[in-house]
């Protein structure tokens, strides 16, 4: 037996998974409380005490970390055009597995600025105009980010005829330059970006967020969460030399503040006649909804989907179930005591769901002109992907994780949106994920061989019948 | 001298590609550096790209008669969105009907294009123009 021992630093429990890369199998998992502000290695003996405490004793031969704690990778971003180079910036750092606060449009403001220096982000991408393209904001944005001063490295990704001006403009600061994330209208070109952020997580934000008290222990903090979250996905996606994957999939995870939507397919039309509009879409995309949680975004799952539904969804007064969102929204860490809160927080969680994933999803549009009946497609097309992964601690502890996740399937009422038909649900229940993400890096057979025994499969509802 | 770039496409639910394709090939070989935009083209993305590529024109190709209607307001939406100046071409059957070109190039005139070509204009004649209006020597 040879084990490896996978940690996720997360913002709230320090997560510890042990697999022997041997015969490759799951041997255990615990957490505990992660405690970055005191030495996080607390929280990690503690995890591990507890693994232990199942599994016996372990001598690992590997350790390796992804963190989310301390605010995870905390991201600001400036473009030009909102739909263009700036939508490009959010899709690269999304990507990257960034926490985006914030993406800039046009010329940074005087608000904007103070903002900016109030956020003091881990990273500031700055990016605008095509290669040879319009040159005059992001020399004016990095006048502004020169004035507002600060420590946080600067990656600059935008027009590259501007790119040395800008280094000038910023002379002091840490600026990385990379190939601009839009070298020619309308094309993407984010993975060079997305390398240097990762560069920069490892050789900075690890050290400056009092992770690196850990990595003497392990063989390496590799990762913001995300991205484990991403190669994991990946992975069971395309498969190995050896191994076949399962093919396209979506995943969902739906926590207290947040909901991320992962979907790995090329998204494209399916009758090729139909014309595709906006930004090319990354064959592996990852959006976050910073408004749709189970806790901390409770609201925003209401205003989103409206009190009237998630009530008749949850078969409940619109009077009971605010009161149950409201008690859930002050007490974060409360779990669902009885039938009623078992029933609101499915709910609430079948249209988190839905909302995250009709806002990842792409759009058909019908527009009839002189030439007849015309079709143009905006974003990925989900419709033929039939594997649903479903993670995130709402989702993995209620028996009816099939039911919940049928509401990010495609529906006939609104077949504009480019939602999966009835998938395959898959079901993270030991949670597992991020880690087999993190042992992908240099064992990927072994973390396949494990995503595929652990994932299980669960009933899916069609969803005329939910 | 350095390139200068256009943007060139169809404006809104015409899906005549055809000419637009030849517009492409005949501008990129007399040296511009041409953004093309496709069929199917709102006045908002002909205006983001020209911004974010820090063009010098917007052609606006229109064939299936309702380029009157669509080309409405491109103008004041150029001078909203800081492109003030920026040279505005239309081209094709952008009006209903048989009408005389010396009122429809008038009336395109008042909405703010600098030039309106008539059907069946050969490409040298809109390469020309520009050569011109953009003060381009050999």
């Amino acid at each position: 037996m040879r084990p490896v021992l996978l940690i996720d630093f997360g913002s709230t429990y320090t997560k510890v998974t042990a697999v022997d890369i041997d015969s490759p199998r799951l041997l255990g998992t615990a957490n505990s409380y992660t405690t970055v502000q005191t030495d996080i290695n607390d929280g990690l003996a503690d995890a591990l005490f507890q693994l232990e405490k199942k599994t016996g004793r372990l001598d690992f031969c590997e350790r390796y970390a992804c963190s989310s704690a301390a605010g995870g990778l905390r991201m600001l971003a400036s473009g030009l055009v909102p739909e263009l180079t700036a939508e490009a910036a959010k899709t690269a750092s999304l990507g990257a597995g960034a926490k985006v606060l914030k993406t800039y449009a046009f010329k940074l403001t005087e608000d904007d600025a103070e903002e900016i220096k109030a956020t003091d982000p881990d990273i500031f991408l700055l990016v605008g105009g095509t290669d040879g393209g319009n040159s005059d904001c992001v020399i004016h944005n990095a006048h502004v980010l020169k004035e507002i001063g600060g420590s946080y490295p600067i990656i600059y990704a935008g027009n590259r005829n501007a790119a040395r001006e800008c280094e000038r403009i910023l002379s002091g600061r840490e600026v990385h330059i990379c190939e601009n994330v839009m070298p020619k209208f309308g094309t993407l070109n984010i993975e060079p970006t997305q390398k240097q952020i990762r560069e920069v997580f490892l050789n900075r934000i690890v050290q400056a967020k009092g992770l690196s008290k850990a990595s003497e222990l392990i063989s390496g903090i590799m990762m913001p969460t995300p991205s484990a979250v991403m190669a994991a996905m990946k992975l069971l996606a395309e498969g190995t030399k050896a191994q076949k994957g399962i093919g396209d999939l979506v995943a969902v995870d739906v926590g207290g503040a947040t909901t991320d939507i992962y979907s790995v397919c090329e998204g494209l039309p399916d009758d090729p006649r139909t014309s595709l509009r906006g930004l090319p879409e990354p064959y592996i995309k990852r959006t976050v909804e910073g408004d749709i949680g189970m806790r901390y975004s409770i609201h925003g799952i209401i205003d989103a989907a409206g009190l009237d539904r998630v009530a008749e969804t949850a078969g409940l007064s619109p009077e009971r179930l605010s009161e149950i969102v409201e008690m859930f929204a002050a007490n974060t860490d409360m779990l669902p005591y009885d039938d009623e809160t078992a029933r609101a927080d499915e709910a609430l969680a079948s249209w988190a769901v839905r909302v995250a994933v009709t806002r990842h999803a792409g759009r058909l549009e019908e527009i009839f002109g002189l030439g007849g009946l015309k079709l143009v497609q905006t974003g990925k097309n989900l419709v033929n992907v039939d594997k649903f992964i479903v993670t995130g601690g709402s989702l993995i502890h209620t028996e009816h994780t099939g039911r919940i996740a049928s509401y990010g399937f495609y529906d006939e009422e609104e077949p504009e949106s480019l939602k999966p038909r009835a998938c395959d649900v898959l079901v993270d229940r030991s949670y597992i994920i991020a880690a087999m993400g993190l042992l992908s890096e240099h064992y990927p057979d072994a973390a396949l061989t494990i995503l595929k025994e652990e994932l299980q499969e669960e009933r899916a509802y069609e969803q005329s019948s939910k | 001298m350095e390139k200068k770039t256009i943007v060139i496409g169809v404006i809104g639910a015409d899906v005549h590609a055809v000419g637009n394709q030849i517009l492409y090939h005949a501008f990129t070989d007399a040296g511009f550096n041409v953004i093309n935009l496709g069929v199917m083209v709102s006045q908002e993305e002909f205006i983001n790209a020209a911004i974010e590529t820090n063009a010098d024109a917007i052609l606006v190709s229109s064939l299936y008669g309702q380029g009157e209607l669509d080309c409405r307001g491109l103008r004041e939406k150029c001078d909203e969105a800081g492109l003030e100046g920026i040279l505005l071409y239309v081209g094709g059957n952008i009006v209903i009907g048989k009408q005389p070109f010396e009122e429809v190039e008038k009336r395109f005139k008042a909405m703010g294009f600098d030039r309106s070509f008539p059907p069946g204009t050969a490409p040298e004649v809109d390469i020309e123009c520009l050569r011109e209006d953009l003060h381009i020597q050999d």
